[in-house]
């Protein structure tokens, strides 16, 4: 079925701020030199782009995808936007997969970007648009009020403490201590999260990852340009997305069977049966910290109500046994939306690389590793599976 | 990063920055309108609220019956098959308390914020509300609600008829 393996040859990214000076198509462009830098190409070498950004309301510009062309090498050529909420950042280098598995082209620049800062006071308000307008919206529903529903049905399900789950944004936000790109790198305390202000309760403050501008690339080429271009190519091995019901409220919120539909489509791409044996990390979606837990059991790292433990055992950790976020993730290192999904690839590129300096797992170059994504209304999950 | 780059792109601009007006920022102020049409479905369960009650709408392909209710079915993608009047009653299936607005902005007041599963409607099939009458340390997921509804007269078609579910049988 699939034509043609896919290789990862070069990735860069931007500083993850509050605000940044440089415009959307700056940081895109900022980006992408640096991963078609890396991959010793210039843009004459590429045929088609894939971008990636999240709502349009975040700028307050329409069309992003094309606004974003300019930065991030689109111009003239086969120009894609992908979107997929949350997930876009997993999404957008899912979608240069296909533009080169397929044969279509042989190259593809992905370009995750996002700048959440012009919406004032506060990018949440753009939020709100994404519920529907007769049923929710009237009830003044914001996305921190749904996180949070999803959060105490997950404690509920499985007797989970706060504490436990303070515990992954204090690993999180202290690996990110290492990463010279990160936002809010810091070393915490669980009491500093217990003790942190109340958001939408379970959600406290330093439960969630701030908003963020930023931008993250990559290049991905059919194996017979990686074999022009590098003796060190990384392959894409398994891709995988899954959108559930919109009527979120219909469903159970205590496990991301969406997340696991789009696993499985990865795992029996890449050939994967027992995932926790057979990957040697993974970069999972933790725009909250419970969420790395929920996401950890739909990727079937865990069992169901299994991650907490395996969290408070230190498994989790940098030099664990199944090290989970060694970037820093979304808690540490910044959340600007599409533009954080695809930090996630650039890590796991680095990692197998053996790229990724003192962020490098248990110390030397991983052999498998995995990136995933999650968004809408908690209904989406895209998973990437990559080999060295 | 790459251990083999030593620096990285992009220029941060902080909150003092904006205060002492460091760079040159474009203000605007969108003032967007929109009416939306209910729908099919939701126009009918609209309809139901204005009257005091919650409707929803009955799969035989699946055997679902389903709120906020669809003509169609999405799993079995079939129309769906007749309307089936639930209980103002249901249960807890999760909950939040909320301190921000939808801005963020902060609140004095924090409200509750529930999916409750309506009786009468098929397992987990749940609507977001708001819970009231009841403090935020006494609710319980499971615990078993009513709607409380505006007076007749004040009622409009809409998810705010009901003004809030409170713990059946009262405090």
């Amino acid at each position: 079925m699939i034509k043609r393996r896919v290789a990862v040859i070069g990735a860069g990214m931007t500083l993850f701020r509050r605000r940044m000076l440089e415009t959307g198509r700056e940081l895109s462009y900022e980006a992408s030199r640096m991963a078609l830098e890396a991959a010793g190409m210039s843009m004459k070498d590429v045929e088609s782009v894939v971008i990636g950004t999240a709502p349009d309301a975040f700028d307050g510009v329409h069309m992003k995808g094309e606004y974003l062309i300019e930065g991030a090498g689109g111009v003239g050529r086969a120009n894609t936007r992908v979107y997929v909420g949350g997930g876009t950042g997993v999404f957008t280098p899912v979608g240069g997969w296909w533009h080169v598995a397929s044969g279509l082209f042989d190259t593809c620049l992905v370009v995750g970007e996002e700048k959440m800062s012009p919406l004032r006071p506060h990018p949440q308000s753009a939020f709100w648009s994404i519920f529907d307008h007769t049923t929710e919206r009237p009830l003044g529903v914001t996305l921190l009020w749904i996180f949070a529903l999803e959060m105490r049905r997950y404690m509920h399900a499985h007797n989970v403490t706060e504490e436990d789950i303070a515990l992954v944004a204090v690993k999180n936000k202290m690996n990110a201590l290492d990463h010279p790109c990160a936002q809010i790198a810091s070393k915490i305390t669980v009491d500093d999260v217990m003790n942190s202000e109340k958001i939408v309760w379970p959600v406290k403050r330093y439960d969630v990852s701030p908003p963020s501008d930023g931008a993250a690339a990559a290049v991905l080429v059919s194996e017979d340009v990686a074999r022009k271009f590098t003796k060190d190519p990384v392959w894409i091995d398994g891709v995988g997305w899954n959108v559930d019901t919109q009527y979120w409220t219909n469903r159970e919120l205590c496990y991301p069977a969406y997340v696991e539909r789009a696993a499985r489509m990865a795992y029996k791409m890449a050939k994967i049966e027992d995932p926790r044996r057979q990957l040697d990390f993974a970069e999972v979606y933790d725009p909250f910290d419970y969420k790395e837990l929920h996401h950890m059991e739909g990727l079937l790292l865990a069992k169901k109500g299994e991650a907490p433990r395996l969290t408070r055992e230190g498994v989790t950790q940098r030099n664990g046994e199944f090290p989970v976020n060694p970037s820093g993730g979304l808690l540490g290192v910044g959340n600007p939306i599409a533009a954080a999904g695809m930090m996630k690839v650039c890590e796991v590129f680095w990692q197998l690389r053996g790229e990724a300096g003192r962020r490098q797992v248990r110390g030397k170059r991983a052999e498998r590793g995995l990136a995933q994504a999650w968004g809408d209304l908690l209904q989406c999950g895209t998973v990437i599976t990559m080999k060295g | 990063m790459s251990s083999k780059v030593s620096r990285y792109p992009g220029t941060e601009v902080t909150h003092d920055d904006i205060e002492a007006n460091s760079y040159l920022m474009t203000h605007y102020q969108a003032e967007l309108k929109y009416a939306w049409t209910s729908g099919v479905a939701t126009g009918r369960y609209l309809k139901g609220l204005k009257e005091g009650e919650i409707w929803g709408r009955r799969c035989d392909g699946c055997g679902r019956v389903m709120v906020p209710p669809r003509m169609y079915c999405e799993l079995c993608f079939r129309p769906t098959d007749g309307w089936v009047k639930l209980r103002d009653t249901g249960r807890v299936v999760t909950y939040s308390i909320a301190y921000v607005n939808f801005d963020a902005s902060r609140r004095q007041d924090p409200i509750i914020v529930a999916v409750v599963e309506v009786d009468g409607a098929s397992p987990m099939m749940g609507i977001l509300h708001l819970l009231g009458e009841v403090d935020p340390e006494d609710v319980k997921i499971g615990m078993r609600v009513q709607a409380v509804w505006k007076k007749v007269e004040d009622r409009s078609g809409a998810i705010t008829d009901i003004v809030h579910f409170r713990p059946l049988g009262g405090r």
